[in-house]
């Protein structure tokens, strides 16, 4: 039965169910236990399955991730959360010398069913290290595969997926969506977990994104609309792999493509987007592929962020751009 | 020795006990209590001599002479096995080794401790302890011959690939021992790493973790005095075992030469971890007698007196003297023990001169276990790059 839910209570439902029907996942990370996570994304999942089973961490990143792979070695799938994006570095050695090739280099023999959790992305007025989007620096490792779910759908069975990977997969969660509502149907039969979806239809103009772009990519489309341009809008949901067939796919029909991301516009995933799809579409571009997202500077304070991040006149000014060539 | 050797020389590194001295206006501590020799847990002297000590001797009460020659035969096969890869390194066979010579007793003896359903986390230097695990000695030279980064399944004998990021693999066998406890299991878990991994981030986090936790694994540190050029001194100013105090778990130095010692030293660790009683910290006292690797060249940092004065401390020569002062063995064993390490150097050398070099498509295996879009593509496209070599040569 179809429930609506927010985003955040959506992965909280699915940490449950992948915690009741599979004894060998644990959730762990700082204050995921009592508190529920300083967003409540795991609220009630202590109480209900126990400190063995949902583990409040010492304070130690990689420590957090190092243990997960130790455990993940004894036949565990652990779930960890990392509290916000800017505290991940301390865990990155372990993400990428350990985690990401533990399986090549063990010729196969070893899986390394992680998970881990990072809320990501500004737009809620948070302070220094609290609103980074650096997916980038995951999606550039070979092991690793990363995702970011737009709506609670798919933040719901995105999580059952990654919990049921072999391989260890950062999954990104877009802090702001946190409390948007939205249909879960916990019957449904989803798709794979690295296929992009087509959101909107439209003929001009192709805008893809991901995570918590997705949102404002519908209403630049809305906005677009009301000029007499038709949008088709990409929520990519993978950021490794990409799914460029379906990008491919749209721009052969648009023949524009803008895509929208938080993160620096420097060698981000748009940069690679645009760089393939120049590749495989050339002689369908009307446009040069462009990108709007992050300047190359630290992210600002609060009261700057709004100048920073990409909003609807800022994508729409990228949609005249292309639309002009 | 040249002056410029002579000038270059560090300061002796016997006495562990010269920390706390420095000019920062504060006390020496009263945990260091060392004198010119440390004070570590014994029980055959370097000359051969057993003596008692009466915490530790109860975990080898037992041992039989069969025992003690099997311990004297481990270290020998696996001195005998290093010597053939440094030969093979030196013959380029070989891209690089990394030797355990001097450290034959600490993994012998704390290899030997460990029960079958334990599970062992190596850096990339427990050539003695894979030994005892029953891993191939040949399976380890894969990663040094370069054609793969670990040749074993580690779940075959419980003994996970080498970690050359030191100090991260105490985590990983810190996570591991949760999950035995977890599972309710009474096996243990053992994290080898160095005296220049101690200073790492992750050694504190998995001390952190496995005491907050409980956690079912024996630290075992070799401390062999140097971290490449390093000496201990670098990394700390307290003997390290002292370092399990603060995070509220036993520490114990042992004497990393003799085997007997580490054999007890380690039992008493790993029951300790069987019996719930949490990690603990082996400090195994060593000397790397070789260089840290075969790209090292340690006679720009040490003087050899210093290895010279540790060759009185060898290992395998005081088994030697014990065995053949209690008559526990004979000429004949150690002739066939002779004959059975030549046998085993040349097994070695034949089988890593086969050694194929792997597949060129092997560079896009198990990259992931479920599959990837962009790895599939890009096999794709090297397959045709290369095919389109024969198209040229006009073969198919």
């Amino acid at each position: 039965m179809a429930e609506k839910m927010a985003l955040a209570k959506a992965i909280n439902e699915s940490l449950r169910r992948a915690l009741e029907t599979d004894p060998k996942v644990l959730v762990m990370g700082e204050d995921v236990g009592k508190l529920g996570g300083v967003f409540r994304v795991t609220d009630g999942l202590q109480k209900d399955f126990g400190e063995e089973r949902v583990i409040d961490t010492p304070l130690a990143e990689s420590g957090i991730v190092g243990t997960a792979i130790g455990l993940a070695l004894r036949g565990y799938r652990p779930v960890v959360e990392i509290q916000f994006d800017g505290f991940v570095f301390p865990a990155y050695d372990q993400i990428v010398t350990q985690l990401a090739k533990m399986h090549a280099r063990s010729l196969g023999k070893v899986k390394m069913p992680v998970v881990i959790r990072i809320p990501y992305g500004g737009g809620i007025g948070a302070v220094e290290h609290h609103s980074e989007s650096p997916e980038a620096l995951f999606a550039h490792v070979a092991g690793l595969k990363v995702v970011s779910p737009s709506n609670s759908s798919d933040a719901y069975w995105m999580m059952q997926q990654a919990i049921q990977s072999d391989d260890p997969v950062i999954y990104f969660e877009p802090k702001r969506r946190y409390w948007d509502k939205g249909e879960v149907d916990p019957e449904l039969i989803p798709g794979p977990l690295h296929r992009a979806s087509v959101v909107r239809e439209g003929t001009d103009l192709t805008l893809a994104a991901y995570g918590p772009m997705v949102k404002l990519c519908r209403q630049v489309a809305d906005a677009a609309a009301e000029e007499g341009k038709s949008l088709e809008v990409l929520d990519l949901r993978s950021v490794s792999p990409l799914d460029f067939d379906t990008i491919q796919t749209s721009v052969e029909k648009t023949r524009r493509l803008v895509v929208v991301h938080e993160a620096p516009v420097f060698l981000g995933s748009g940069a690679e987007i645009a760089a393939r799809i120049t590749e495989r579409c050339f002689y369908h571009l009307e446009a040069p592929v462009l990108r709007v997202g992050g300047y190359h500077a630290p992210y600002p304070p609060a009261r700057l962020e709004d100048e920073y991040l990409p909003g609807l006149d800022r994508v729409l000014d990228a949609v005249d751009r292309a639309l002009a060539y | 020795m040249t002056v410029e050797s002579s000038a270059a020389r560090k300061p002796r590194r016997s006495a562990a006990g010269k920390t706390g001295t420095a000019g920062t206006g504060r006390s020496t501590r009263s945990t260091v209590k060392q004198g010119t020799e440390p004070e570590l847990v014994q029980l055959l002297t370097p000359e051969g001599k057993r003596v008692k000590n009466a915490e530790f001797d109860a975990y080898v009460a037992g041992i039989t002479p069969d025992e003690l020659r099997g311990l004297y035969r481990d270290m020998v096969l696996t001195r005998r096995f290093d010597a053939e890869a440094t030969a093979l390194q030196r013959q380029g066979e070989l891209g690089l080794w990394a030797s355990l010579l001097g450290q034959e007793a600490a993994q012998i003896g704390s290899g030997r401790a460990t029960r079958e359903d334990d599970y062992v986390f190596p850096t990339y230097r427990e050539h003695g302890v894979a030994w005892c695990r029953g891993v191939d000695p040949t399976n380890l030279l894969g990663m040094f011959r370069g054609v793969n980064n670990g040749g074993w399944d580690p779940n075959g004998n419980n003994f996970h690939l080498y970690t050359i990021v030191i100090g991260s693999q105490t985590l990983h066998a810190t996570g591991y021992a949760m999950g035995v406890a977890k599972d309710g299991a009474d096996s243990a878990v053992i994290a080898y790493f160095g005296d220049g991994a101690s200073s790492q981030g992750d050694v504190a986090e998995s001390f952190t973790f496995s005491a907050v936790y409980n956690a079912p694994v024996v630290f075992f540190c070799q401390n062999n005095q140097w971290a490449i050029s390093e000496p201990t001194e670098k990394q700390t100013r307290v003997p390290l075992y002292q370092r399990a105090q603060g995070y509220g778990f036993p520490g114990v130095r042992v004497d990393g030469n003799d085997v007997l010692a580490c054999l007890a030293v380690t039992r008493w660790a790993l029951e300790r971890a069987r019996n719930g009683e949490g990690p603990t910290l082996v400090e195994a006292f060593t000397y790397r007698m070789g260089a840290h690797t075969t790209s090292d060249d340690p006679t720009r940092y040490r003087h050899d007196d210093e290895r010279v004065a540790w060759e009185a401390k060898d290992p395998i020569l005081r088994l030697r003297a014990y065995l053949e002062s209690s008559n526990h063995a004979d000429e004949g064993f150690f002739a066939e023990l002779e004959s059975e390490s030549e046998a085993l150097g040349k097994r070695v050398r034949e089988a890593v001169r086969a050694m194929p070099d792997p597949d060129r498509f092997a560079i896009f295996e198990n990259v992931y276990a479920d599959g990837h879009a962009l790895v599939d593509e890009e096999r794709a496209q090297f397959a045709a790059y290369q095919a389109s070599f024969a198209d040229a040569q006009g073969g198919n």
